[in-house]
């Protein structure tokens, strides 16, 4: 018998008629942290279901700690010392830290009366355990995402975890708060908890895991020690296919601005902002989240207004009131967040497609011209290469990539002067993350002037013809991505050098 | 009707298609039961006058109900708004036209009074919109809010008094039947429902409505004025209420603040029933034409029974509201997973 | 503990300090307000409206919205009375109490079926249980109003203490029915402050999917809820029919609309999870005090809907405001949490 805290073999999961999982296998040793990676829809969640207890497999067994099951409920995992700590925290933003902390113990106690001097012991212990310091009787609504976080942390430590699952666990943290929560989850590992980490950042798996588990369509691809992966393997395990890391260079010097920023500055926000940007550059923007970077750019597509300073978009002075001035003006805009920013799930790919350009596709008393929102449709499907059968399916019926090219495809069905994309690969699978990254290069090829904005450094230097670093509000200094390293980089952004 | 379902935009919106084939069964069905109960009353050529002269006013309403359903939000306002545009006018004839005038000179008067009505029901809109596209009052509680206040409004100037005495043209005009078959407020609906059905699915204004109604804030960084178009949506909703208010006007021949109480109720069940997605962004006017019609022929059939109370129209309302929600949630859930085989 | 910032944050100090600038405005005005037969008269019109509040908070606190307690009381009521009537029941005033609350329980068991376990939107299925419950009343049990079985006409008569205005020569009685709302109130305040089960409420509101994954059986603290309003919605029509000692069909129809808002009015957030019972009964003292002072403050009756009506509009634009739900606007309904398969 090895010191195995989770083996699982042979697992398999269908849902309808589609196979979520073909027989996979993990084994996780005690006091290991492991990082589970795939794709989107490789079956990583149906597995992490499945060892938690939520899914019931169709075929394989779980071992836990020795004993095997062929099924588990969501209690027994957790009585098991399996605790999964999912994306949202599962925090109630409407309770006290405490309850948050004490709530779930008291229903697997099958408590009926809530006590709370019992539940600050809990909350008091609980905190105590990794030196969080937080004020028990704060609303959860009212604290950073990190320390809610946190709070899902310290809870999943009150049920004598042996096996903590961490799903994305980065995804909503600056990169600080990413180093504060690996010192926690060291801290973990030295107590002999084991971490499955799950995550398609590579940065991360390798420095915080010691082994590896990647799946692709529901099956292993490979697993093995961190150490003997790199970025390339990466890839080609995720992906299946290869890629060669290129920086991007515009083709000819840039020309006259097509975006000039001046002196702009908004309270609370950013100080006297100021730079130019030719058709064919790529300007990287990085920094914290916080450094101001998000407000900056959401000026410029008229979200938000400067208190002070001016834009410039073709060499005219332009007041961006609204977004509808902003898009009129040229600019485009990918918000960070897909989901809840930038697509109507629910709706058809085509009308997410041309939501931006509605005006333009339309006649007198607003009448759409069918005919050519047709063609706009079709048009960008194919210059994009989204993967689809019919424009008139749900947009949630594609892919991550393809759902953020949708997005991208509205704005270039728009004359688009600038595009804006902020975090344009967050959560995007690798495979759909090179081709957007191509496809932002190639547009910038043909003479439009883009913005990045990324925490993700890899990605702004492939992409980037200049990055600048924001911090507190302003650019604190300017690089040639040629000669500019991801450690430096990172120093500079997180304001440790 | 299936002149509009056609226009909507052929594949593009299957299931869609699928919701007005089923209700257009339900309707087929109602039809067929209530002839055969009581084939000497129902489906006569007097039982359809009458009831075309029945569904229009409420029909009305409810197509500017679905029209704020759609975009995620519901008005509660639109007896409120109807009966006080009708008020207004009522007063207006009342004060303004000289007793005993002849018809020629009664004529600018309504059209005055009817100008006025319709600016009321605009203003009642205007004011729902307001409150809840720029101080983002939840939609529910701002109209639930404005029909205590024009139902209020209109009590207090009218003493909670009916207002008639009204001249007799109007009733005239508004009861006049078209080849002695079509009465006025049915060509009225038709007109609506055809503008309003071409407006959602051919016109950007219509594509706005869904959009807001699936995810405000990604329509907000699509470059869509959220709060402008939310403005104009309840403003629609608000003069079609006082087109609502003119037609029971001229049935009654007489206004009160309390007419048409329970229509808000039946607006909700119509859209509900017609397909409208209470989340918002999704339905169509073809569902909810579909979905008034069913309802008449519910309720006109139940009419000839004389041992039914006129109560159980709310049962039997209540009771299909629930089961076509029911229905819906086994459909939807079936068409989901089907929509995820598809594509993958 | 609790700091200014997070005193001033929440709504009910607020309510609190605009009852009191309505009392002390009503008082110079007429100088009839803090005198005891206006307090009591104030108590009495308070006893119905804040029982039904009670249930809708918890409804609107657990994410959803309830518009079918007046039906439900009116229905279970007028049942119970023409049944007890039609035996000629002479008994305690119990039992009308127990049968009421029974066919509530039926009713609210009902709508929590449709909302528990098929998921369906809270607002349209009560809205439907609603008009199927009027419609029963009204077309099956051909309601008219009735007399009261002489128990319940006694318990109408049961009064704690008598306070007379010497100046105009009024006299009021406090009902013992006012007993019934602060044990509800008490008994309430204990269960979602005590049990799991209130907790599981607030958690819930919170966040749905949250409270599924800590082990709570969401389903059928849901299921209770509905079942719990129900009951409550029954007891109140008895205590609503033993005051005014006749049974009225339509007398409490149409309350749910100001109810709904004297309870957002009282701090209860839209979107679910926070709402207190504080906030919520000084909610209720606020729309009472504002309704039954109209005369006192020189308005006319028939503008009296007109003004509630704006109440509701300044009440809860403030509190949409206070509780930032900038992002919300103009959506009916919240969506709920989908449990699809990864």
């Amino acid at each position: 018998m090895s010191d195995n805290v989770l083996k699982v073999e042979g697992v398999a999961k269908a849902f309808g008629g589609v196979q979520a999982l073909k027989g996979v296998s993990l084994e996780i040793e005690k006091g290991e942290i492991h990082c589970l990676a795939g794709e989107n829809g490789c079956g990583k969640s149906t597995l992490i279901k499945v060892i938690s207890g939520v899914h019931e497999p169709d075929a394989g067994t779980i071992e836990i700690e020795g004993r095997r099951f062929a099924r588990l409920a969501p209690m027994q995992a957790i009585a098991l010392g399996v605790q999964v700590i999912y994306q949202d925290f599962s925090v109630f933003p409407n309770l006290s830290v405490m309850e948050n902390l004490a709530l779930n113990m008291e229903v697997m106690d099958h408590r009926v009366f809530m006590n709370y001097r019992r539940a600050k012991a809990i909350a008091a212990h609980a905190v105590s355990q990794i030196g969080f310091d937080v004020d028990l009787d704060e609303r959860v609504e009212t604290l950073a995402v990190a320390d809610r976080q946190l709070i899902a942390i310290c809870r999943a430590l009150l049920q004598n975890s042996k096996l903590i699952i961490m799903d994305e666990p980065t995804a909503a943290l600056t990169k600080r708060e990413v180093k504060a929560l690996f010192g926690v989850i060291k801290d973990l590992q030295s107590r002999g908890i084991s971490i499955l980490f799950v995550s398609h950042k590579l940065d991360e798996v390798f420095e915080i895991s010691e082994r590896f588990t990647i799946l692709r369509g529901g099956e292993n691809v490979a697993s093995g020690s961190t150490r003997e992966l790199d970025r390339r393997a990466f890839a080609l395990y995720m992906t299946g296919r290869e890629f060669a890391d290129a920086s991007y260079r515009p083709a000819a010097a840039p020309g006259p601005p097509v975006l000039s920023v001046r002196n702009l500055t908004r309270r609370g926000a950013y100080t006297n902002i100021s730079f130019d940007l030719a058709p064919g550059e790529i300007l990287g923007i990085t920094g914290l989240l916080g450094s101001g970077r998000t407000e900056l750019v959401e000026t410029i597509f008229g979200v938000v207004q400067p208190d002070s300073g001016s834009i410039e978009i073709g060499g005219k002075p332009a007041r961006l009131r609204s977004v509808r001035a902003a898009i009129r003006a040229g600019v485009g805009y990918v918000p960070s967040d897909r989901l809840t920013e930038g697509l109507f799930l629910p709706q058809t790919i085509e009308r997410n497609l041309v939501v931006a350009v509605l005006e333009r596709l339309s006649g007198w008393l607003g009448v759409l011209r069918r005919q050519a929102v047709v063609e706009t449709t079709e048009r960008w499907i194919a210059d994009l290469s989204i993967a689809t059968k019919d424009p008139s399916l749900p947009v949630r019926t594609l892919s991550g990539g393809n759902q953020q090219k949708v997005v991208l495809a509205r704005w270039l069905a728009n004359d688009l002067k600038v595009l804006i994309l902020n975090g344009p690969t967050m959560g995007v699978d690798i495979g759909s993350k090179y081709d957007i990254h191509a496809l932002i290069r190639g547009l910038a090829e043909h003479g439009l002037a883009v913005v990045i904005v990324s925490d993700d450094l890899p990605e702004v230097l492939a992409c980037a013809s200049r990055i600048v670093v924001m911090q507190n509000g302003a650019f604190v200094q300017e690089l040639d991505p040629a000669s500019t390293t991801e450690t430096k980089l990172g120093e500079l952004s997180t304001g440790v050098a | 009707m299936t002149a509009i379902t056609a226009a909507a935009g052929g594949r593009a919106r299957r299931s869609r298609d699928e919701n007005v084939i089923r209700l257009l069964g339900l309707l087929v069905f109602v039809f067929v039961l209530m002839t055969i109960l009581r084939p000497a009353q129902f489906a006569t050529l007097a039982d359809f006058n009458s009831m075309m002269r029945q569904f229009p006013e409420y029909g009305i309403m409810a197509i500017g109900m679905s029209l704020t359903m759609i975009t995620g939000g519901i008005d509660l306002g639109v007896v409120g708004a109807a009966n006080l545009s009708a008020i207004v006018a009522a007063k207006f004839l009342v004060a303004a036209v000289p007793p005993g005038a002849p018809p020629q000179q009664v004529v600018p008067y309504l059209v005055a009074a009817v100008g006025l009505a319709l600016a009321t029901g605009l203003a009642c809109g205007a004011f729902a919109g307001i409150l809840i596209a720029r101080f983002n009052i939840p939609a529910i509680l701002a109209t639930l809010g404005t029909q205590q206040l024009y139902t209020g409004i209109a009590i207090g100037i009218t003493s909670g008094r009916p207002q008639s005495h009204l001249p007799l043209l109007y009733s005239k005009v508004g009861n006049t039947e078209f080849l002695n078959f079509f009465p006025l407020s049915f060509i009225l609906f038709v007109a609506i429902a055809v503008a309003a059905g071409f407006m959602l699915s051919r016109t950007r204004f219509g594509t706005s409505l869904y959009m807001i109604g699936t995810n405000a804030q990604a329509a907000s960084y699509a470059g869509l004025t959220n709060a402008s178009i939310l403005l104009r949506t309840y403003m629609i909703s608000g003069f079609l209420s006082s087109v609502a208010g003119l037609i029971m006007m001229a049935r009654a021949n007489s206004a009160k603040a309390e007419y048409g109480v329970p229509y808000t109720l039946q607006c909700v069940l119509i859209a509900v029933l017609g397909g409208i997605d209470p989340y918002g962004g999704s339905g169509n006017i073809a569902g909810v034409t579909l979905a008034i019609l069913i309802l008449q022929f519910l309720s006109s059939g139940l009419n000839m029974f004389n041992n039914v109370s006129n109560f159980y129209r709310d049962v039997i309302w209540g009771g299909v509201l629930l089961l076509v929600l029911v229905v819906n949630r086994f459909l939807s859930r079936r068409s989901e997973r089907r929509a995820v085989l598809k594509a993958s | 503990m609790l700091s200014p910032r997070r005193v001033l944050g929440r709504s009910e100090p607020w309510v609190f300090a605009a009852i009191v600038a309505l009392s002390l405005l009503i008082q110079a005005r007429s100088g009839q307000f803090f005198t005891g037969n206006n307090l009591v008269d104030l108590a009495r019109a308070l006893v119905v409206p804040a029982l039904f509040s009670i249930g809708c908070m918890m409804v609107i606190v657990s994410g959803g919205i309830d518009v079918s307690f007046t039906a439900i009381a009116s229905l279970a009521m007028y049942v119970t009375d023409k049944t007890l009537l039609a035996r000629g029941y002479d008994g305690t005033v119990l039992l009308p109490y127990a049968m009421s609350a029974g066919l509530g329980l039926l009713m609210g068991a009902l709508n929590g079926f449709l909302i528990a376990f098929l998921r369906l939107p809270t607002l349209i299925v009560t809205l439907g249980t609603s008009s199927l419950y009027t419609g029963l009343m009204f077309g099956a049990f051909a309601a008219s109003a009735s007399d009261v079985p002489p128990s319940i006409a006694a318990h109408g008569k049961q009064i704690l203490f008598t306070a007379v205005n010497s100046d105009l020569g009024l006299t009021s009685t406090m009902p013992a029915q006012i007993l019934i709302l602060a044990g509800v109130l008490v008994l309430v305040f204990f269960l979602l402050r005590y049990t799991m089960l209130g907790r599981g409420i607030y958690a819930i509101g919170g966040d749905e999917a949250a409270a599924e994954r800590a082990g709570f059986n969401v389903r059928a603290i849901k299921m209770f809820l509905y079942c719990f309003v129900g009951v409550l919605a029954g007891v109140t029509g008895i205590v609503r029919i033993s005051m005014i000692a006749y049974a009225d069909p339509s007398t409490m129809l149409g309350m749910e609309l100001p109810v709904i808002a004297a309870v957002v009015l009282g701090g209860t957030r839209v979107t679910g999870g926070v709402g207190t019972l504080t906030g919520t009964t000084l909610g209720v003292a606020l729309m009472t005090i504002l309704a039954n002072s109209l005369i006192l403050m020189g308005v006319p009756t028939y503008w009296s809907r007109a003004f509630t009506g704006a109440v509701i509009i300044i009440g809860t634009g403030v509190t949409a405001w206070q509780t930032g739900l900038t992002r919300r606007g103009g959506r009916a309904l919240s969506r709920p949490a989908t449990g699809a398969p990864a």
